[in-house]
């Protein structure tokens, strides 16, 4: 009985070891050698422009997914602010996807993910009057490459000034 | 555009009703056919007097390579090399030396002549079988002069008929969008072209983004999508007159656009707020129809031949499926199982298949599956493929393949391309400028 329990705990700890450090070499390699993406997400800021002073005015999207990461939040929570400061300011939200899916599907795929930047942008505070949405799909990357990092840069939602 | 087709079209002689040389094209293009395509004879007066209207000439020869250039596409024929032909093209029309013909190893014949008649074009030709020492088939057409390439494509689709059993796909057109510029800054316009590419010509300017232009399978009406004052919306274009309108009123994106088989209904995709649904519009009443209620991505719709399916993609599983639903949308039912993404789905003119991209492991298949999902055949692997659309006949698919660019994301080209049902007979189709989005016209004539 005693003997079953100490070999229980020491599975235990040892899977609990295995864990962590498949987490750890997980994170290693999920970071690129430029440190330019986390997982699949573009985290660098080569293509980015700003609507004002620390206000960046895009954000960036795991290969076919909507979610907004913690970076992307900040990012869109910098631009409410922003419109909160200037009321007079409308925006178009232009989503985009990477070229490595049929023009059709990142046709409303670019649609969702400015979506979800609207959403978050309204649980802000702005109001949906002064936002509009736009998708391009996959007609418009910022970088013409043909690698995952450049997929990267392209899989994003940017707030562009309307008026 | 151009279009008042054949003015006449009679039967000379009727057709055999004994079977002779017949085409097995389900096997591929192993042994295509050998057969000879003599040049339309034609007399001095009618060949000067063409060549003063059309600037070709001899209009006798030019059509019979029509016709040879084809057969020989379809992977089906092999044409004969002319300079082998022993017999002159009038006296072989009247009368063929069939041992002359079978000397070089010809099957089949193709003659035929050509005469100016009142202003018009007048051409009969006649197919033989070598073997058997008799004519198969025997037309005659009346048409203008300028008509010229089209009587071509229509005695190869006769040919075609005669000896594979199936209706041809030569006489048709491709709509396709012309891509030029970088790749960030894409120009795109409109473009139409024959299904041989000759004739290209240009439908919009460039000013604004357009897409996944399509044909009405029973006119010559086109369905795209267009960013006109950035706002994507799917259009409808008249190409005889050039007039086109906003199909439906919708808050938002509609995109995906193809008609229903008798040409009466738009089916489209519509997104709003992070979903994407499927929608019909009836042309005549302009009665608008939701279709599919889903949270998810649904799109790329497609009408099986009878209007009575639909097939579609949709994300509703996590990830890009194709799905078939009645067409008042009940009755979902997911067909593609296999590993990877399966995307844009359309429903083969026969009905028994449905062609589709897919995206496994960084690669992109153009592939065929049956209605209920199994059977999947994929035809062609490359880096980046999709969009397939079937040739009228259902034999020949029609789609577009972009490269890989370099370290330094220079190289990157789009073009068309079309393989046989068989994942024989591969080939570019040649166009101006880059190319992507095809869509097959059905058959002008007939």
């Amino acid at each position: 009985m005693r003997l079953n329990k100490i070999f229980k705990n020491t599975l235990l700890v040892l899977a609990a070891c295995l864990v962590l450090s498949a987490c750890a070499t997980k994170k290693e390699v999920a970071t690129d050698i430029q440190g330019q993406m986390q997982g699949d997400v573009y985290t660098g800021t080569d293509t980015v422009e700003y609507l004002a002073d620390g206000v960046p005015d895009r954000v960036f999207f795991a290969t076919n997914e909507s979610i907004l990461t913690t970076a992307s939040r900040e990012t869109l929570r910098a631009q409410a602010a922003w419109l909160r400061k200037n009321p007079n300011i409308n925006v178009v939200l232009e989503g985009h996807a990477d070229e490595r899916g049929t023009r059709e599907y990142n046709l409303a795929l670019g649609e969702r993910r400015a979506n979800a930047a609207k959403d978050y942008l309204m649980t802000y505070g702005i109001s949906s009057d002064r936002i509009s949405v736009l998708s391009y799909g996959k007609e418009r990357p910022v970088d013409s490459g043909s690698n995952p990092l450049a997929w990267s840069k392209n899989r994003r939602s940017v707030t562009v000034k309307a008026n | 555009m151009t279009k008042k087709i054949l003015v006449l079209l009679f039967i000379l002689i009727p057709i055999n009703v004994n079977a002779l040389i017949e085409v097995d094209i389900t096997r591929g293009n192993l042994n295509p056919l050998p057969l000879a395509v003599s040049p339309l004879s034609i007399d001095e007066k009618s060949r000067k007097d063409f060549e003063k209207i059309l600037k070709k000439e001899n209009i006798g020869s030019e059509i019979s390579n029509i016709v040879e250039k084809n057969l020989r596409t379809s992977g089906l024929f092999n044409p004969l090399d002319k300079k082998a032909f022993l017999q002159a093209p009038d006296i072989a029309n009247l009368k063929p030396r069939f041992e002359d013909w079978n000397l070089i190893k010809a099957q089949a014949l193709i003659t035929g002549k050509v005469n100016y008649v009142d202003d018009k074009l007048r051409v009969e030709f006649r197919l033989w079988d070598v073997l058997a020492a008799k004519e198969m088939m025997a037309l005659a057409f009346t048409t203008v002069p300028n008509n010229w390439r089209r009587v071509g494509h229509i005695i190869s689709d006769k040919v075609y008929e005669r000896l594979t059993g199936e209706k041809g796909y030569f006489d048709t057109r491709i709509i396709y969008v012309s891509e030029e510029g970088p790749k960030t800054q894409r120009i795109k316009k409109l473009a139409i072209m024959d299904q041989d590419g000759a004739n290209n010509k240009f439908l919009t300017l460039g000013n604004e983004l357009v897409l996944t232009p399509r044909f009405n399978p029973a006119s010559q009406m086109v369905t795209y999508l267009s960013y006109f004052k950035n706002m994507p919306r799917v259009y409808l274009l008249d190409i005889e007159t050039g007039t086109q309108e906003v199909v439906g009123d919708f808050p938002g994106m509609t995109f995906a656009p193809r008609f229903s088989p008798d040409g009466k209904k738009i089916i489209m995709s519509f997104a709003k707020d992070g979903k994407s649904d499927i929608y019909t519009m009836d042309l005549e009443n302009r009665i608008v129809e939701k279709i599919t209620n889903h949270p998810s991505i649904d799109t790329s719709p497609s009408y099986s031949p009878d209007g009575k399916y639909i097939t579609f993609n949709s994300d509703r599983s996590g990830y890009q499926q194709i799905y078939v639903m009645k067409n008042d949308g009940s009755d979902v039912k997911r067909i593609s199982f296999g590993n990877g993404l399966y995307g844009t789905p359309v429903w083969s003119p026969r009905g028994d298949l449905i062609a589709f991209t897919k995206l496994h492991k960084g690669k992109f298949y153009i592939g065929v599956m049956r209605t209920d999902g199994s059977g999947e055949r994929l035809l062609t692997e490359n880096y980046y493929q999709e969009a397939p659309s079937w040739s009228p006949n259902g034999r020949v698919l029609i789609f577009y393949r972009e490269t890989k660019t370099n370290s330094k994301g220079e190289g990157f080209s789009a073009k068309l391309w079309s393989i046989d049902l068989t994942g024989y007979n591969e080939r570019q189709i040649k166009t101006p400028t880059d190319a992507s989005d095809p869509s097959w016209s059905s058959l002008l004539s007939n």
